[in-house]
């Protein structure tokens, strides 16, 4: 937490929080009570100011003679009137209400929130990167194209399939290209009636919202008693009708699917596609590889496994590598090496499935994503996931070793686990009268952010765990002794404190229901 | 930490869970690690290898432009607390980022003079086909008109997108470089989901935009519920001088938020806005950012109709988007309030009487004409009677890219010989003055090649 507004919370609510709630790491000043937070639409007064126009050094224009009267603006917008001290003091106070990676320990399960190197946002701001514009002619872009050429390779090695394109913009929109592509395939066979894709229960939301934009329909299969896909429930659904399979490996469980190899047999033996959710690929970097596992199509997802910053919800980059049954269908541009070391955007593929978006994507992301294999390289990238799956196990162990956790919040699935892990939170919902949402919200007091909860959807009060390969294990220790505490206190005063809580965080739990049902989306403007 | 786990090595973690079948077994092909000294002096040389808008006189635009990033933006998007947190998913400790968010859709809904918007979408080409999307949902319809003054990435993608959900996409053709009005009418139709075009188009003129709506919408038999959504891609920096979407009968408005004080960064990231009339809230895609209050009473922001999406609602949800652009949105929502009221018409009008200075000084130019005699804000095209890539290499020569072969991004023979020219404030009346005499130059010259002597 960064901030603490430590006085109100507990006295409001009636009674004071017992237990050890950890204290804000600063001592703040006395802060003025912000019940009611002002928008920079409330700040500033008339005809105050930032921008300083540029002189006018043309000959001048009448507007109202250039631009007929139905084209132009009667009235200014009213967008705020502010100076430049008052912008930067609103939005520096307001990102002292966020809590952020480079704060806290953030085990956000299949989000993979590692640490963000600085080096990277050093590099993206280079003007030869940051102020290159698209259109600009290769010839006069070949360091950028060389980049983006060298990510591809390097991705295409990580996945084990040749041929990538960096131009989707985030997961789900490299999902969608992974669909269409899979559309092109079996079209181009002549197989149009293959409309049904499989998914697991397990599977991320985007996954079957991905299924239904790319005009296919979603089949869900069942996941058996270690985790993984039923086979019973595979084979009973693989026929020809079959456009692809949708797997996350390993799994939202944390499961490694161990049938993969029988999995890839039956899904190809009735003709059909394998897509590879790289959600969690984090887990596997240089030590399983999804081509190898037989898969068609694998989506990257940079601001996971190659850290780029999440930036509080994007943005993101979701490249895609395919196979080579595959590869003639890919989206332009695509980076080429010409014959005479030269490289150039390849725009002319004849079978493409055509353009996702403006340009070639989000190249400030291959900066970042591109410096970070470098500064990893193969042996780095391998040691980051073995450190990913040690530190998940040795956070698992932890939290075992208490008795009190062991007994109300189990694995959800198997003995080890990959990178991440689910518990489920059903027993301690039973016996100590906590949710997962409480949990996850006296996890606040501690300066905690949560993990992923109510997911994956088959874990009866889900709590998914990603401590990834960044944290050290004095954090694991504290995050594991945290959550002791917090049963604890539950067993011994009662699941009242957690119900209530968060009561340091800059606001308290907030009422979504209101908000939903008269939704106040923006501000009235005077 | 391996006895904790009760486990004799790390290998073993991955020998117990991993098939050995699919184990890689050997080391990737990729080059050894290296310091961060040595990273960034390898990444400051690839840097070096392109030709940025810094190194030179740029007139390039079609989508992207070189505007002024005010220093505050760096600064406050690398901070740590917008940089670095997820999707605010745990709203008491996510004030900043979601109220952010808010601001953000108050200042997109006052610039389009629309009353609902979202926290961004990725980009302005997919933001089109996400619209598409949006009335697919609304009117379950089959046909989408597009205007051909589309920027070509907003049609190809919208092409894309749209033969994955089912529809099919209907180009009407332009007239003097706006949209044919007559051919407009005819094209929509009682399954018509959707008639979309851009503002100004991609040839930088302005469409009468009130005019294309009203004729979309009284062309399916001018009844209410048979009109097809009207969806209007917009230039936000335009929206200082020109009529708002929201009054000139647009229903949804999208757009590229670059210009919105975003780097260029080669193309991305960037963000989309997304704006709608009410009707169309609950078909939104992406994140929206609500205000409500908490249990002591305190204003306080969520992420609101979550029914929407895709974490929730799974096969049923609007759109499949997850990680959008909050970061650039931040960007975009600074800008607009470091501009303010008074300043986005001021840069508006500058731009204007810039652009129209422009195209009054290169028009007089030898073997160089207006491509189109309508309106402009900031970006215009003229067509050279020379070969557009020659000159621009003879331009380069110079240190001036005069801006962007119009046939190479549209491929209609029409536009062969057509450039377009975007002025920002950062180029002042010395570089237009500079890219006459060049543009000029590198024309006469290629002319003079042209004809054997």
């Amino acid at each position: 937490m960064t901030v603490g507004d430590t006085h109100s919370g507990a006295v409001a609510s009636g009674r004071a929080p017992t237990g050890s709630v950890t204290e804000p790491p600063q001592q703040r000043w006395p802060i003025p009570d912000d019940r009611r937070a002002r928008t920079i639409f409330e700040k500033g007064a008339p005809g105050r100011r930032a921008f300083v126009c540029p002189e006018l050094d043309v000959p001048p224009v009448d507007p109202e003679q250039l631009l007929p009267a139905g084209y132009r603006r009667p009235e200014p917008p009213r967008l705020p009137e502010v100076s430049e001290p008052e912008i930067v003091r609103h939005y520096v106070g307001i990102s002292k209400r966020n809590f952020d990676l480079d704060s806290g320990f953030y085990p956000l399960g299949s989000c993979t929130m590692k640490h963000n190197p600085r080096l990277h946002e050093r590099a993206a701001a280079l003007p030869g990167h940051a102020r290159l514009h698209p259109l600009q002619d290769p010839a006069r872009a070949q360091g950028a194209l060389e980049l983006m050429w060298r990510l591809q390779g390097a991705l295409a090695e990580i996945a084990g399939l040749g041929h990538v394109s960096l131009q989707p913009s985030a997961g789900s929109h490299g999902e969608l290209a992974g669909l269409l592509l899979t559309r092109a395939y079996h079209d181009s066979r002549g197989e149009r009636n293959r409309h049904k894709v499989l998914t697991p229960d397990t599977s991320h939301g985007t996954n079957p919202a991905t299924v239904t934009m790319a005009g296919l329909e979603v089949v869900k299969l069942t996941t058996n008693a270690q985790g993984g896909i039923d086979l019973e429930d595979l084979r009973a659904h693989a026929d020809g009708d079959v456009a692809c399979l949708m797997l996350t490996n390993p799994n939202t469980l944390g499961v490694f699917d161990p049938n993969i190899e029988e999995i890839a047999q039956i899904v190809h033996g009735v003709g059909a596609t394998l897509y590879y959710d790289g959600a969690n690929l984090n887990a596997v970097m240089g030590i399983s590889r999804p081509g190898d596992m037989g898969f068609d199509i694998v989506h990257f997802n940079l601001h996971k496994s190659f850290t780029q910053p999440h930036g509080g919800g994007g943005p993101g980059s979701g490249p895609i590598a395919v196979s080579e049954r595959i590869a003639p269908f890919m989206p332009t541009p695509i980076v080429v090496r010409r014959e005479d070391g030269s490289f150039d955007l390849e725009e002319d593929l004849p079978e493409s499935i055509g353009r996702l978006r403006g340009f070639h994507g989000n190249y400030g992301c291959f900066v970042r994503a591109y410096a970070y294999i470098c500064s990893l390289g193969a042996d780095g990238l391998k040691d980051a996931s073995e450190t990913a799956v040690l530190n998940a196990n040795y956070l698992l162990a932890r939290l075992r070793e208490q008795g009190i956790v062991a007994e109300h919040l189990p694995l959800a699935y198997g003995e080890l686990c990959m990178h991440e892990f689910v518990l489920s939170g059903g027993p301690m919902k039973r016996a100590l009268g906590l949710k997962t949402l409480d949990l996850a919200k006296r996890l606040l007091d501690h300066g905690f952010h949560p993990p992923t909860v109510y997911f994956p959807l088959l874990v009866d009060e889900a709590l998914m765990v990603e401590p990834t390969e960044t944290e050290t294990r004095e954090t694991l220790d504290a995050f594991a002794e945290a959550i002791a505490a917090i049963l604890r206190e539950a067993a011994t005063d009662g699941p009242e404190v957690a119900q209530n809580a968060p009561y340091t965080t800059p606001v308290r739990r907030l009422d979504e229901v209101a908000a939903a049902k008269r939704p106040v989306i923006r501000q009235t403007l005077a | 930490m391996l006895a904790t786990i009760g486990v004799g090595s790390v290998q073993e973690l991955f020998d117990r869970q991993i098939p050995a079948g699919v184990r890689l077994g050997r080391a990737l092909d990729l080059p050894n690690g290296m310091g961060e000294q040595d990273v960034y002096a390898h990444l400051r040389e690839l840097a070096a290898r392109n030709v940025s808008a810094e190194q030179e006189i740029s007139f390039l635009g079609a989508g992207m432009y070189d505007h002024y990033v005010p220093a505050l933006i760096d600064m406050l998007m690398e901070r740590s607390e917008f940089l670095t947190p997820y999707t605010p998913y745990q709203p008491e400790i996510s004030q900043g980022g979601l109220q952010v968010m808010f601001e953000y859709q108050t200042a997109i809904c006052e610039l389009t003079g629309l009353p609902v918007s979202n926290a961004s979408v990725y980009e302005g080409p997919s933001a089109v086909a996400a619209a598409g999307y949006l009335a697919k949902l609304h009117n379950a319809r089959t046909r989408l008109v597009v205007s051909a003054g589309m920027h070509p990435h907003s049609i190809q993608t919208l092409r894309t997108l749209a033969h994955g959900y089912g529809m099919s996409v209907v180009e009407v053709p332009l007239v003097d470089d706006v949209t044919d009005m007559d051919a407009w009418t005819e094209a929509i139709d009682g399954d018509t989901s959707a008639a979309i075009f851009a503002q100004p188009n991609f040839y930088g003129a302005v469409e009468n935009a009130a005019a294309l709506s009203a004729a979309a919408k009284s062309a399916a038999g001018g009844k209410q519920d048979a009109a097809p959504v009207v969806v209007a891609q917009v230039d936000p920096i335009a929206l200082g001088v020109l009529a708002a979407p929201g009054e000139c009968g647009v229903d949804v408005a999208v757009g590229e938020g670059q210009p919105l004080g975003n780097r260029l960064d080669y193309g991305g990231p960037s963000f989309g806005l997304f704006a709608a009339r009410e009707e169309y809230l609950r078909r939104m895609p992406g994140r929206i950012a609500g205000e409500t209050v908490d249990v002591d009473g305190r204003r306080g922001f969520v992420l609101t109709l979550q029914t929407r999406e895709q974490h929730i609602r799974r096969e049923k949800a609007t759109s499949n988007i997850c990680t959008s652009q909050a970061l650039n949105a931040l960007g975009g929502v600074v800008y607009l309030a470091w501009l303010g009221r008074q300043g986005i018409v001021e840069l508006g009008e500058l731009l204007l009487a810039r652009a129209h200075y422009a195209r009054e000084t290169l028009s007089a130019l030898e073997g160089v004409e207006a491509l189109h005699s309508q309106p402009v804000i900031r970006e215009f095209a003229v067509r050279l009677d020379a070969d557009v890539a020659a000159v621009k290499a003879r331009c380069a020569r110079a240190g001036l890219n005069p801006g962007v072969d119009i046939h190479a991004l549209t491929r209609r023979e029409s536009d062969r010989g057509g450039l377009l020219v975007a002025i920002t404030e950062q180029r002042s009346r010395a570089d237009i003055d500079r890219l006459a005499d060049v543009l000029g130059a590198a024309v006469a010259a290629e002319r003079r090649e042209a004809v054997p002597a």
